[in-house]
């Protein structure tokens, strides 16, 4: 394969990277939090696209707008009603919390929906544009633009609303935020609401290309925490560097070294970055 | 020494008078036992003493279980391997914690729970060695018959949770005890008066490894068959954290014993809802966390009557 | 008198922020030295540039005739280099006699916890906490933990002590307490570095001072000439100070 093919591939898979990894970093960033039911959120995320498409033929891209403001109230009522009775708990209290959350939905998929392999086939295939040698699918195409326009909303929603900027400025300080007359707690449920509705829209997009089942939540939240580690906590932004970044080593990875070794390399990278740059390639404190 | 420490010792003298009264289906559960609680025990070093929240214990367990694996395949006795697989899990983890124990809260939980991701793809592809996604075959230890091996197995998991334990308890009323609890309430403190506390985090890292992996190891020889995603699962990294979780944590007595409850429950759980076992295991988790935080130490009854009082 | 500490164009920046430019400093055996200067100025830096935690970008620190420019913290400590902190850090859980019998423990290697009890027990009389001993320093009152955090300084055996802000949130009974307490540790041959506000205390203890203005050194010498010295005034101490004293004075 020859550079720009691997170049291409590697910004495609990079920004779904950051789609994967946006909502996780945000409810990190804000709540202090590591919610580990990310990767089954996605994977939900990805059941309802599936069937969406097969029982109604509406098609993933429709999906998005009913996965959103489901997997927001889902989220929400989470944290309003489990997370915020524990949140100032230590480190290890929140993270086996949501380790047990996580552990509930996933057996609960694996019983409703098996733990079999499936895949989201459009009918018909929408095939793949080449420009010059490097050839990109089509719906691959698509997934990446939605999930640039995700994080962009995401951007534009923290940056311009009101809501937003509460959300900022419990990010930036929580303390100062309080004495403002922020409602902490009702802005931690929207933060947790808000990563749950991006994981949902992630995985619909992620049904369009990777196959669906309950075994794979485990990968989706292993990327997740490599991206937020190497592009740095709590931005936009640093969500699309570490997402590229993760994509490229990953594709320069498993064409020298071959493909099996691609997440052994990712997971070195994290455990590099986390000692020698912990604040990652962007180290900046913030949510825009 | 202290009293929780003397109940300690008397509960394990119990648990070895086991193969008296049961079968081998007992000497299955109380080899599990005490493997439970020698997780649980040396996560309590580096978790509940220094307050450094690791998940890394399934790595350790994975690196014990191949070490010894492949030792044995080479014709080494099991004693010499399991002795190896301890010596080098704790030097291995000692210098390793060097470097990662100086993060912190989520960044360390984060970094040691890609010690295991790494760990697990590295055998996984070191097919050669390891056979890979394949699994392990490991010899038979010995020619003796099924019961005789149960009885076998459940005595070296157990002298093993013994020595765990005597560590633990020996570390509790040390210097380095001292120390790691220190660094627990207070890092920057800690070194301003004199604590090295790279050294003492990093010992206390290596002491939580050693035990693990050769329990890791025992249980290689046990079950004469290992593969990647068996003994590297996560699920022994977040187990011995809800088993302190629900002892309370710090206290061995109490770790043990949430070792032995948590066993009991995980145990009642497989018998009757085989299908959703790791779901009622989630619910546990949560339960515990949202209302007996503190662990059931914390349900003394010098505690509940206090609570009464208060109503 | 002999020099117990050098810090020889001692600079320390933080991204783009410089705490401390190229300041050149000695301090005697036995002397008290007062460090003033608006918040700010760099003094809290100084000591922890000193000590180990935050090292010298450039410069020299040396310390009883050794470099000790790239110390670790914990080494500073058992040299002889101990320190009170302006924000107490005590250990929470512990009881005020655990407290210091950790200072006394880690400080001086090859020390029992038995042995580093004892010694705590002693430091803890001196401050006048005795009766607080089995209490977990988290129920301390301010004052207290302040003591508590001197008797920590003091239970590891310190050649040179850093008291940084050891009277702010005192009311005026503490701080003739605290007063009394640093001139019997200035007595009994400990050098003392002290960081503090209040100029009664200062010029009531100390018998040298060295005024820091935005991380450089303006000022170094007898305490009169340097409040006396307008560059000291304009920086730090106003006006009104000069007014005042010299209408008593």
């Amino acid at each position: 394969m020859h550079a720009a093919q691997i170049l291409v591939n590697a910004v495609v898979l990079g920004c779904l990277y950051a789609c994967i990894a946006i909502g996780f970093s945000l409810v990190w960033g804000v709540l202090n939090v590591i919610n580990l039911i990310h990767g089954s959120f996605i994977v939900l995320g990805a059941y309802l696209a599936f069937g969406l498409y097969n029982a109604l033929h509406i098609s993933p891209w429709y999906s998005v707008a009913v996965a959103a403001p489901l997997f927001f109230v889902l989220g929400y009522l989470l944290q309003r009603l489990l997370l915020n009775r524990v949140i100032t708990a230590p480190v290890l209290v929140t993270l086996t919390l949501t380790f047990g959350l996580d552990l509930i939905l996933n057996n609960a998929m694996i019983y409703f929906f098996k733990a079999d392999y499936r895949k989201l086939m459009l009918t018909p295939s929408l095939g793949s544009v080449s420009i010059f040698d490097v050839v990109v699918p089509v719906d691959r195409l698509i997934a990446t633009v939605s999930a640039l326009a995700l994080t962009g909303v995401l951007y534009l929603l923290l940056r311009r609303s009101r809501v937003g900027r509460a959300i900022v400025a419990v990010r930036l300080d929580r303390d100062a935020a309080v004495l403002m007359g922020v409602d902490v707690k009702s802005i931690y449920a929207i933060a947790f609401g808000l990563g749950a509705a991006l994981a949902g829209c992630a995985g619909v997009l992620m049904a369009l290309i990777f196959p669906i089942s309950p075994l794979t939540s485990s990968g989706y939240l292993g990327k997740a925490f490599v991206v937020c580690v190497l592009g740095g906590l709590g931005s936009v932004s640093g969500a699309l560097a570490g997402g590229l970044l993760l994509a490229l080593v990953e594709g320069i990875g498993s064409t020298f070294f071959g493909p099996a070794h691609a997440t052994t390399l990712s997971f070195i990278l994290l455990i590099i970055f986390l000692i020698l740059r912990p604040q990652g390639l962007l180290g900046r404190k913030g949510f825009e | 020494m202290r009293k929780s420490n003397i109940v300690l010792l008397i509960l394990l003298a119990v648990v070895a008078a086991l193969p008296l009264v049961g079968g081998p289906y007992a000497l299955r559960l109380g080899t599990i036992a005490c493997m439970y609680a020698i997780l649980a025990l040396s996560w309590n070093v580096v978790g509940g003493f220094a307050g450094y929240p690791s998940f890394a214990t399934a790595a350790f367990f994975g690196f014990g279980a191949y070490t010894t694996g492949v030792l044995l395949g080479k014709g080494l006795p099991l004693w010499l391997g399991v002795v190896i697989s301890a010596v080098a899990a704790l030097l291995v983890t000692a210098a390793l914690g060097a470097a990662l124990l100086r993060l912190r809260g989520h960044y360390f939980a984060i970094a040691s729970l890609s010690l295991v991701e790494v760990l697990r793809e590295l055998v996984n592809n070191a097919t050669d060695l390891t056979g890979g996604g394949m699994g392990l075959n490991i010899p038979l230890v010995s020619g003796f018959g099924v019961l005789a091996e149960a009885m076998f197995f459940f005595y070296a998991m157990w002298i093993l949770l013994l020595l765990t334990a005597l560590m633990v308890m020996a570390v509790a009323g040390s210097k380095l005890g001292f120390g790691l609890a220190c660094i627990r309430q207070n890092e920057t403190a800690s070194s301003m008066v004199g604590l090295n506390t790279t050294l003492y985090k990093s010992i206390a890292f290596g002491l939580s490894a050693c035990f693990v992996s050769a329990a890791g190891g025992v249980y290689a020889a046990w079950v004469h068959y290992i593969d990647p995603s068996d003994v590297f699962d996560i699920l022994y990294s977040v187990k011995p954290i809800v088993m302190a979780l629900m002892g309370g944590l710090g206290s061995p007595l109490g770790v043990a014993c949430g070792a032995f409850l948590y066993l009991g429950l995980e145990e009642v759980v497989w018998r009757n809802y085989i299908q959703f076992h790791t779901g009622v295991l989630g619910l546990i988790i949560v339960l515990l966390l949202l209302f007996l935080p503190h662990g059931l130490i914390s349900l003394r009854p010098a505690n509940l009557w206090r609570r009464v009082k208060h109503v | 008198m002999s020099e117990i500490l050098r810090l020889e164009n001692v600079s320390r920046h933080f991204s783009g922020l410089q705490a401390l430019r190229d300041v050149t400093l000695a301090v005697n055996g036995g002397e008290v030295l007062g460090l003033i200067g608006p918040n700010g100025a760099g003094k809290t830096t100084l000591v922890n540039t000193i000590c180990g935690v935050t090292p010298a970008n450039s410069g020299k620190v040396s310390f009883d005739g050794k470099d000790i420019t790239r110390i670790k913290t914990y080494q500073a400590a058992r040299l002889g280099l101990s320190r009170t902190f302006q924000i107490v850090q005590p250990f929470a859980e512990f009881t005020a006699l655990d407290n210091v019998a950790a200072a006394a423990l880690f400080s001086q290697p090859g020390q029992s916890l038995n042995t580093a009890r004892e010694q705590a027990m002693a430091h803890l009389v001196y401050v006048g906490l005795e009766l607080q001993a089995n209490q977990s320093a988290a129920t301390l009152t301010l004052a207290m933990r302040k003591r508590l955090e001197l008797a920590k300084a003091l239970a590891m055996k310190p050649k040179l002590l850093f008291l940084d802000e050891v009277n702010a949130g005192l009311n005026s009974a503490e701080v003739e307490r605290a007063t009394k307490l640093i001139h019997e540790l200035a007595a009994g041959g400990i050098t003392i570095v002290m960081i503090e506000h209040l100029m009664k205390v200062v010029l009531n203890v100390c018998t040298r001072i060295a005024v820091l203005h935005n991380g450089a050194l303006i000022a170094d010498g007898a305490p009169r000439e340097v409040i006396e010295n307008p560059a000291v005034v304009e920086a730090y101490l106003g006006q009104q100070y000069t007014k005042r004293n010299a209408g008593r004075g």
